[in-house]
């Protein structure tokens, strides 16, 4: 099989799997929701404060809730050894690597869908820029946190304290794709600067990252 | 015997070299001429942050030395490259503050420099960290994965927070027009460069052959746990030995 058969087979089981159980979806949404809730009391700003603030509540409210979706990426192929099943097996670990990164962007793309009304709502937002761009922001930045993070989290779950490891090395390499897309989130809704170099940035980040994480996964999965 | 020679030799040419640079940072370079004497903590600051550049990419290198050949010591050396790299990153972060506040009157500003520094700092302590939570074998191939994200990060770091304004001064050293230094200051800084050098390679070598001491006591402790039937076998470091050996070779 190619690469990329196995990895749609691979991504198919995946999704299968979370339509049957919700376990990630459920936990992510919940925890999304209180931190959305949370912001709300927190700072209980006007129509005007909040499109400048929601680019980075929105972005620090998916970040925390994918966290959550990234540490379950892998622990299901803990159970019963299917990971090291993986590793003896002839498919090639790239395909593993694409499928649950590709799986994970699925899910938190879900959550972006769901949780967005609901900012809306509770923040009175309006964007005063094109909403198109939005969209773009929105998968770029999606696919730079997801695709760092479900490699992190092969990394971490190999570790003492699995869940808490996670978002001590991801937050730190994360930082700039962070900052562009809260940046470039508040120029969009703001209408007052061009979202351009961020967005750039982004696609960049994405693009070094992605070749990255596909270079050294091999290495990493078969650490011993 | 040799090498305790070379140690006690590297120490006292370490000390000369720190004595002499603060003579010259102290008494001979002039005061500056509009910011007095603080401006001396700047004799500190820059050879600390070259230092812990060129560290953090001796940790690059030594990480992918690692990678391709699979070797303890270029392990041991990433190791001790980030840990020092990460002491001299401190005290950059520790000085900036001290002289930013009588010059610019505020301790820190979200500038380009400053942020990037510590968004570096940052990621060199979540490297330690992993290396701390990290088990067994597999800790080498890990935190060398996660080096090379790290040292990927840097440029991309720095072109985000570069998008925002600037408060720290251009570089004074080959900056342009109107910027250069007074050749007193110069040879402070340099004799600086040369005392901070040398005390971070003193350092990277004590905590490089710390590291192997590290691994051969753990190694030792391996085999004796496997018991005199595993001496025969000693090849094998795999103490379940249930699960085969599977891309563990050296590529």
């Amino acid at each position: 099989m190619t690469v990329m058969a196995v990895a749609r087979r691979t991504l198919a089981k995946d999704l299968r799997l979370e339509w049957r159980a919700k376990d990630a979806v459920n936990s992510m949404l919940f925890f999304a929701l209180l931190v959305v809730v949370i912001f709300s009391f927190s700072f209980d700003p006007t129509a005007e404060e909040s499109r400048r603030i929601a680019g980075g509540l929105v972005w620090v409210a998916f970040l925390f809730a994918a966290v959550v979706a990234l540490n379950q990426t892998w622990a299901r192929e803990l159970r019963n050894q299917v990971l090291d099943a993986y590793r003896v097996s002839p498919a090639p670990a790239v395909s593993l690597f694409l499928a649950k990164a590709v799986g994970n962007f699925i899910l938190v793309s879900v959550l972006e869908a769901l949780m967005t009304p609901l900012f809306i709502v509770f923040y009175n937002l309006r964007s005063v820029g094109p909403v198109y761009q939005l969209l773009v922001i929105a998968v770029l930045g999606t696919w730079a946190l997801v695709v760092n993070g479900t490699f992190f989290a092969a990394i971490s779950i190999r570790t003492r304290s699995r869940e808490i490891m996670l978002p001590l090395i991801l937050f730190p390499i994360s930082i700039p794709a962070l900052l562009a897309m809260v940046d470039a989130t508040t120029s969009v809704l703001t209408g007052e600067a061009s979202p351009r170099f961020w967005m750039q940035l982004l696609a960049v980040y994405d693009l070094v990252f992605t070749t990255v994480c596909l270079a050294l996964f091999d290495t990493v999965i078969n650490a011993e | 015997m040799k090498r305790t020679f070379t140690f006690t030799f590297f120490v006292l040419v370490t000390l000369g070299l720190l004595a002499y640079a603060l003579y010259q940072g102290l008494v001979v370079a002039p005061t500056e001429a509009t910011m007095g004497d603080v401006q001396r903590i700047f004799y500190y600051h820059l050879p600390h942050a070259w230092v812990a550049f060129l560290l953090f990419f001796t940790n690059f290198l030594a990480s992918i030395w690692y990678l391709v050949r699979r070797t303890g010591r270029a392990d041991a050396l990433a190791l001790a490259s980030a840990e020092v790299g990460v002491v001299f990153c401190t005290v950059v972060l520790v000085t900036g503050p001290l002289w930013a506040r009588p010059v610019w009157g505020i301790w820190w500003t979200w500038d380009a420099r400053l942020t990037s520094t510590l968004v570096l700092w940052l990621i060199y302590v979540s490297y330690l960290v992993l290396r701390r939570f990290a088990t067994g074998a597999q800790t080498q191939v890990l935190a060398a994965a996660l080096a090379i994200f790290g040292f990927v990060d840097v440029p991309i770091v720095y072109l985000s927070i570069r998008y925002f304004r600037t408060q720290h001064p251009q570089p004074v050293i080959a900056g342009g027009e109107g910027s250069g230094l007074d050749p007193r200051m110069w040879s402070a800084v340099l004799w600086n460069l040369a005392g901070f050098l040398s005390f971070a390679l003193l350092l990277i070598w004590l905590r490089y052959r710390l590291a192997l001491a590290e691994n051969a006591v753990e190694e030792a402790h391996a085999d004796r746990a496997l018991g005199p039937e595993a001496e025969t076998r000693a090849a094998k470091p795999e103490a379940r030995g249930a699960a085969p050996e599977v891309g563990n070779k050296p590529r």
